[in-house]
């Protein structure tokens, strides 16, 4: 398994905070790796100094194997390899969509084909429309498509969704793994669970400058072996029992009751259930 | 039929994307039409509100309009390089624009190439409308001999840089978009008033000729005065010569300045 990003230690203080306290990381070639954390977390500063946006003040970092904190014409040729979309930017918007493709086409050595970018992020009717006239959803894609016209091998997400309908979203979703399965490495920050829940491979908790846990969102957090909630209504109103074994309290309940029980689910945590709890968890341990 | 592309590490140079992005600017500057007709016509206004005001000659043959058109021409540079940019620059910045481009392979060289072109090709146009209008309107007589057309060419060429690169190491001093142009447009006028450019030079009292000859402004006016005055003017200047050749070692100083401070100091983001 070959790593295209590798952190160990890594530390960055603004005056005397420490926004990041010491965070290891590492990510394999073609995986969607998605970063969460509430804000004030750590997880900007992370990605900003993985995308050499920022300066760090210790640790070792190796990002296609190279630091981030290059510069000049290697550092050129690093972030030829790298597409980055960021939060919120906002053009003024006198250039129309293929213009735009077109023009960011030309700052890198393998860019790819301007019409099939445009149309892989679902703008090919708008095309020809100014930027200024497209809504907020349509603005993030063409973010989208400025992000990877460069055929990245790496690429940087950060709250790609932001004022997408439904509809839009799985089509974005849709759009990103296709991406992942040709071989690009994505590494995705969100506040949406459900999202990361979709699209990651793997997912990282970060709060208060640390990593508090990497795993796959089927398991994070003991989440697959969590306690399941069994509710149903009882003559006495509605009931609920956690436990670690449903399928036993179902048939004992089942004996109980004379045909359906009322009302029953079984609900098992949700990623937003564990995730809550890790960020919370870490609240009363510090 | 799909061509096969070797996947290659040469990214484009950064003449060639700055040439890109100066292509890109200019449509950009072109598709915005307030501030095309306010760049290219209000000097042209200025020129008839003055020569409109002032009738009289100042010597025989030369009208208050020919003295006044170096100074709109010098101070052209200054507005559509210095003044243009400081403002455009922190909303740029504000957009994520600058951050966005920061994240690519686009050279900062690139960037500042790409606004040394749209200033200088918007200048072109902007002196070209005003001599146009001056010769038509307002009894402008252009220079004829080669020497002084040689001056000129030089003036707008090294006005046009030095006015650009002081424009991007000034943008990093306002604090936002918003209020960039609250601080840039005063400093603009105060200069305007101090080099000549609303008044004839050496009418002006001695301590504010001296504090306009540190700026770039007063010797492009006073060039612009050696291309479009009689040399029988040249008596009458502060140190009774063009003195040609201290205006050029001065606006290159300045050039050389912007750059430096540019390289040196450029913000990409908003970031504390």
């Amino acid at each position: 398994m070959s790593s295209v990003i590798s952190v160990r230690g890594l530390k960055k203080s603004y005056g005397s905070t420490q926004a990041v306290a010491g965070i290891d990381l590492a990510i394999a070639q073609g995986e969607i790796f998605a970063l969460l954390g509430p804000n004030g977390a750590g997880k900007t500063t992370t990605v900003e100094i993985l995308e050499g946006f920022r300066t760090r003040d210790s640790g070792d970092v190796s990002v296609l194997n190279t630091d981030p904190a290059i510069k000049g014409e290697t550092g050129r040729i690093w972030r030829n390899r790298i597409g980055i979309v960021l939060q919120s930017t906002s053009d003024a918007g006198d250039l129309s969509v293929k213009e735009t493709v077109a023009h960011f086409a030309k700052y890198y050595a393998n860019p790819r084909d301007v019409d099939e970018v445009v149309n892989a992020v679902g703008l090919a009717e708008k095309s020809k429309e100014l930027i200024r006239t497209l809504s907020g959803g349509q603005r993030r894609r063409l973010d989208v498509a400025l992000g990877i016209i460069g055929s990245p091998e790496l690429l940087f997400l950060d709250e790609p969704t932001t004022g997408f309908d439904p509809e839009a979203r799985r089509a974005f979703w849709t759009l990103i793994k296709n991406l992942r399965d040709s071989g690009t490495t994505i590494v995705l920050t969100t506040h949406y669970l459900d999202e990361a829940e979709a699209l990651a491979d793997r997912v990282a908790v970060i709060n208060r400058g640390v990593i508090v846990e990497v795993s796959t969102p089927a398991l994070l957090g003991g989440r697959a072996t969590s306690l399941a909630t069994v509710s149903w209504l009882s003559e006495n109103g509605p009931q609920s029992e956690r436990t670690d074994n449903p399928t036993a309290l179902i048939k004992k309940l089942t004996e109980g009751f004379k045909g359906e029980i009322p009302e029953l689910t079984v609900k098992r945590a949700s990623l937003e259930d564990i995730y809550l709890e890790m960020i919370g968890g870490a609240d009363v341990h510090n | 039929m799909s061509t096969i592309k070797v996947p290659t590490n040469k990214v484009p140079s950064a003449l060639t994307i700055g040439i890109a992005r100066g292509g890109l600017e200019i449509k950009q500057f072109l598709r915005q039409r307030e501030s095309v007709v306010f760049t290219l016509a209000f000097p042209i206004m200025l020129l008839g509100i003055f020569g409109s005001v002032f009738t009289n000659e100042l010597t025989d043959g030369v009208t208050f309009s020919q003295y006044f058109v170096a100074g709109m021409i010098a101070s052209g540079l200054v507005n559509t390089g210095f003044q243009q940019l400081a403002i455009m620059i922190p909303v740029e910045r504000d957009f994520g624009t600058l951050k966005r481009l920061r994240g690519t392979p686009m050279p900062a060289a690139s960037y500042f190439i790409g606004k040394v072109i749209v200033v200088f090709v918007t200048m072109i146009a902007q002196v070209f409308l005003l001599l146009l209008a001056g010769i038509a309107f307002f009894g402008v007589n252009l220079p004829t001999d080669p020497a002084k057309w040689f001056t000129f060419t030089w003036l707008i060429l090294l006005g046009s840089a030095a006015s650009t690169s002081l424009g991007i190491a000034f943008s990093v001093i306002p604090k936002s978009g918003r209020g960039a142009s609250a601080v840039v447009s005063p400093v603009v006028i105060i200069l305007q008033f101090f080099s000549g450019v609303f008044f004839v030079f050496t009418d002006l009292p001695g301590w504010m000729q001296q504090v306009a000859a540190i700026f770039p402004l007063k010797w492009m006016t006073q060039g612009m005065r050696s291309v479009f005055l009689p040399d029988s003017f040249e008596a009458s200047e502060v140190a009774g010569s063009w003195e040609t050749e201290r205006t050029f070692v001065i606006i290159l100083a300045w050039f050389i300045a912007g750059l430096v401070i540019s390289i040196r100091t450029f913000k990409w983001d908003q970031q504390k």
